[in-house]
């Protein structure tokens, strides 16, 4: 692995939701081109992770910092994250009733894009991009014409998330438990989708519960996260060790560890 | 502070951008109301006999409401009482010579309707839309008159319908909306100084929307007109009307009446953007809008479309209602209501349905923002003789930030068995997880906010002809503006 660039740099970071504290003392590096996937057992702080990464005002932030492309990100906005190329696949997509699947995209990629200082896309443009990117998910165009999300089955909302990702291309694109809720054709389908997008140019933090969705994502980097911080590193084979030893024996680490 | 809260609250400041005053001679009649005044309207405008004899029978009929104390006070609004000799009942811009063509119009009255977007230019307007621009009390033009003609439509201000074709409106006024109808119908009643007529002729599908304009200038100045819409066997028209004011610190009335009437298979669509002066952000100032509309189908097949934005006035009372008299007639509501800061609304309709297998939808969307205050109100009663009539009411509440409030009081009263009702409502508050989705994807807060509140609305924007359901996406936004930050 030569020298590549920092894409983001988590330095012991803190954050609690309601007064208690989830993150305590994480920290993670991620390079341009990777894919790390943090893995962990229910309550260690994975969707915290996500959510503060983007910016949800909800969880507060008490110490540490992050670096994204050297920017400070904690002191940005959602939306100004969103602009810089941070990207959110949801676990829980949120129905937007009576707003068109389509349209919405079509606000999102105007602001990003008029955030940057580039020309808005005309509705032709934007329809030929919608185009291209569909096929890259096997998406019914059916989809597209529906309210964002409302009536989604869960496979469709999750693959909707990936196509929203596929029309926005971020540089870091965090994918937050996109295998729950999937049957193993649905999990197919969004995995090549991801795969797809892999890029030099990009980099993905893939959060699961599971391994097997990292049978299809193959990351460089795995990561257990346990009570808040990252007790674990390793490569793709880390995961396969948890799969049969389960989170129990790490959680045993874990506690030694906080005791020293 | 959560997001939902604090991102919501700021999203209402915006000023209201049509609340310039223009400058004009007026020839108003002093304030207060008398026998005198009504004469005076009526000599003003060189009104028939009949006419002047309806408005002092209305007029008596008020007087006497008014000793009992009979200006309703059912409806979820609160004022303080108002003084109606205090009211000016007619002011109109001073004509410097009788008007031979629009090009007339005076200058200063011409720019303000410019300046509202309404140029009285025809070549200037949407090629699709006759315009009748009504200031203060009287019409000062309307476009398209010829070519609307040759087809036998007559679209004119009510004065000159009352000059033109007395026998036309001797037959429809009042059938719809007698002056005993309420308190309000009946001050209109006596004292209405314009409005629009339109008349459409059997079997003619009116090729272009009609639209009015209503603009109130003077101060202390009521507003009240009177538009009455015909349509014979088999005709069509779309009919559009909007209205605002300048930024007054005092309340100003505004009592309209509107009728329909639809014969054998016609079908009338009625469509309103009201944008009256809604108040100051302390709640000070703005248009009591209390309004009657009603249509009647009167024949079979007929149809009748109310469809409303309503994001202005300081108070709204207004309940469009159809009368299902013809069998197999359709009666339909779609509404949008909003209330910011201190604004309230007490807003619906009625569907009275008599003839058999008669049909009415009601979709009702209040937004209520701010410390506005938001009611749906509506009534659905079926007759005895009314076999196989159907209802489908949907009454949808959204509520942004945590001062505001939305009622709603459904009355339903069904006197035949085979009537089939449907009754849907619900309440919602927009998440702070749909507002932090959108801004994921890079969309800003207030653009969030209008997204959502567009996509609620959805359903009723769609009834709007198309020019205006974009007016009215953007006029919902800008009401909202500041109520989110």
């Amino acid at each position: 692995m030569g020298e590549k660039d920092t894409m983001l740099e988590i330095k012991n970071l803190h954050a609690k939701i309601n007064g208690r504290e989830i993150l305590k003392g994480l920290d993670l590096t991620i390079r341009t081109g990777e894919v790390h996937s943090i893995m962990g057992p229910n309550g260690s702080g994975k969707s915290t992770l996500a959510q503060v990464l983007a910016g949800r005002e909800s969880y507060e932030v008490t110490a540490g910092e992050v670096l994204y492309r050297g920017k400070n990100l904690l002191e940005m906005s959602p939306e100004e994250r969103a602009c810089e190329g941070v990207f959110l696949a949801f676990q829980y997509p949120v129905e937007i009733p009576g707003v068109n699947n389509t349209y919405f995209l079509k606000a999102a990629v105007n602001a990003v894009r008029k955030y940057r200082g580039q020309e808005e896309l005309d509705a032709m443009d934007f329809l030929a991009l919608m185009r291209s990117k569909m096929k890259l998910l096997d998406m019914d165009e059916g989809l597209l014409n529906r309210s964002v999300n409302e009536g989604f089955s869960g496979g469709e909302k999750k693959r909707n998330e990936i196509f929203h990702m596929a029309v926005l291309q971020p540089a870091l694109a965090i994918l937050d438990e996109t295998d729950s809720g999937l049957d193993i054709d649905a999990m197919k389908i969004v995995a090549n989708g991801v795969n797809a997008l892999r890029s030099p140019d990009r980099a993905m933090l893939v959060v699961t519960h599971y391994q097997r969705l990292l049978n299809y994502i193959v990351p460089d980097f795995v990561h257990v996260l346990v009570d808040g911080r990252i007790v674990r590193s390793g490569g793709k084979d880390l995961a396969l060790e948890l799969e049969a030893q389960g989170y129990a024996g790490i959680e045993g680490e874990a506690a030694q560890l906080a005791k020293v | 502070m959560s997001t939902s809260t604090s991102t919501i609250e700021a999203f209402a400041n915006q000023e209201y951008k049509y609340g310039f005053v223009t400058d004009v001679e007026v020839d108003a009649a002093p304030r207060g109301l008398n026998e005198d005044i009504i004469r005076l309207i009526s000599a003003k405008k060189k009104e028939p006999a009949f006419m002047l004899e309806w408005r002092l029978k209305a007029y008596r009929h008020w007087a006497r409401l008014q000793q009992t104390d009979a200006e309703p006070k059912w409806a979820n609004i609160s004022y303080p009482p108002i003084d109606y000799q205090d009211i000016v009942y007619y002011s109109a811009p001073k004509p410097k010579k009788a008007l031979k063509s629009l090009d007339e119009v005076d200058p200063e009255v011409r720019r303000t309707f410019e300046k509202l977007g309404i140029p009285l230019e025809e070549q200037k307007r949407f090629s699709g839309v006759a315009v009748d621009a009504v200031f203060d009390s009287v019409s000062v033009a309307t476009t398209f008159k010829g070519k609307l003609a040759e087809l036998g439509i007559i679209f004119c201000s009510f004065s000159e319908a009352v000059q033109n074709h007395p026998d036309l409106v001797r037959k429809y006024l009042g059938s719809v909306v007698p002056y005993t109808d309420n308190f309000f119908a009946a001050l209109n009643a006596a004292v209405f100084s314009d409005g629009s007529f339109c008349y459409i002729p059997k079997g003619v599908r009116c090729p272009m929307e009609l639209s009015t304009y209503f603009r109130i200038n003077a101060a202390d100045t009521g507003q009240f007109e009177r538009t009455l819409i015909v349509a014979e066997e088999g005709a069509y028209v779309s009919y559009l009307e909007g209205c605002t004011a300048p930024i007054r610190d005092s309340n100003q009335l505004h009592a309209a009446v509107v009728e329909l009437v639809a014969h054998d298979d016609a079908h009338i669509k009625y469509s309103t953007i009201q944008n009256w002066y809604p108040g100051d952000k302390e709640g000070k100032g703005g248009i009591y809008n209390f309004v009657t509309k009603r249509g009647k189908c009167v024949g079979r097949n007929s149809h009748i479309s109310w469809t409303q934005v309503e994001t202005g006035s300081a108070i709204t009372w207004k309940y469009p209602s159809c009368i299902l008299q013809g069998d197999n007639s359709v009666g339909e509501f779609y509404s949008v209501a909003l209330t910011n800061n201190y604004q309230q609304a007490d807003t619906g309709t009625k569907m009275i349905h008599i003839g058999k297998n008669t049909k009415s939808t009601i979709v009702s969307k209040g937004i209520s923002a701010g410390h506005g205050q938001n009611t749906y109100r509506g009534m659905v009663k079926i007759q005895k003789g009314a076999r196989g009539a159907r209802n489908y009411t949907q009454c949808d509440s959204l509520l942004i930030g945590e001062k505001c409030g939305a009622h709603t009081f459904p009355y339903i009263e069904v006197k035949n068995a085979t009537a089939r009702m449907e009754h849907e409502a619900s309440t919602s508050k927009i998440g702070e997880d749909q507002i932090f989705y959108c801004n994921q994807r890079g969309i800003s807060k207030e653009d969030a906010v209008s997204l959502i509140v567009g996509g609620f609305c959805r359903q009723v924007f769609k009834e709007l002809p198309m020019e205006f359901a974009v007016e009215a996406q953007k006029l919902l936004s800008v009401s909202l503006e500041g109520s989110v930050g």
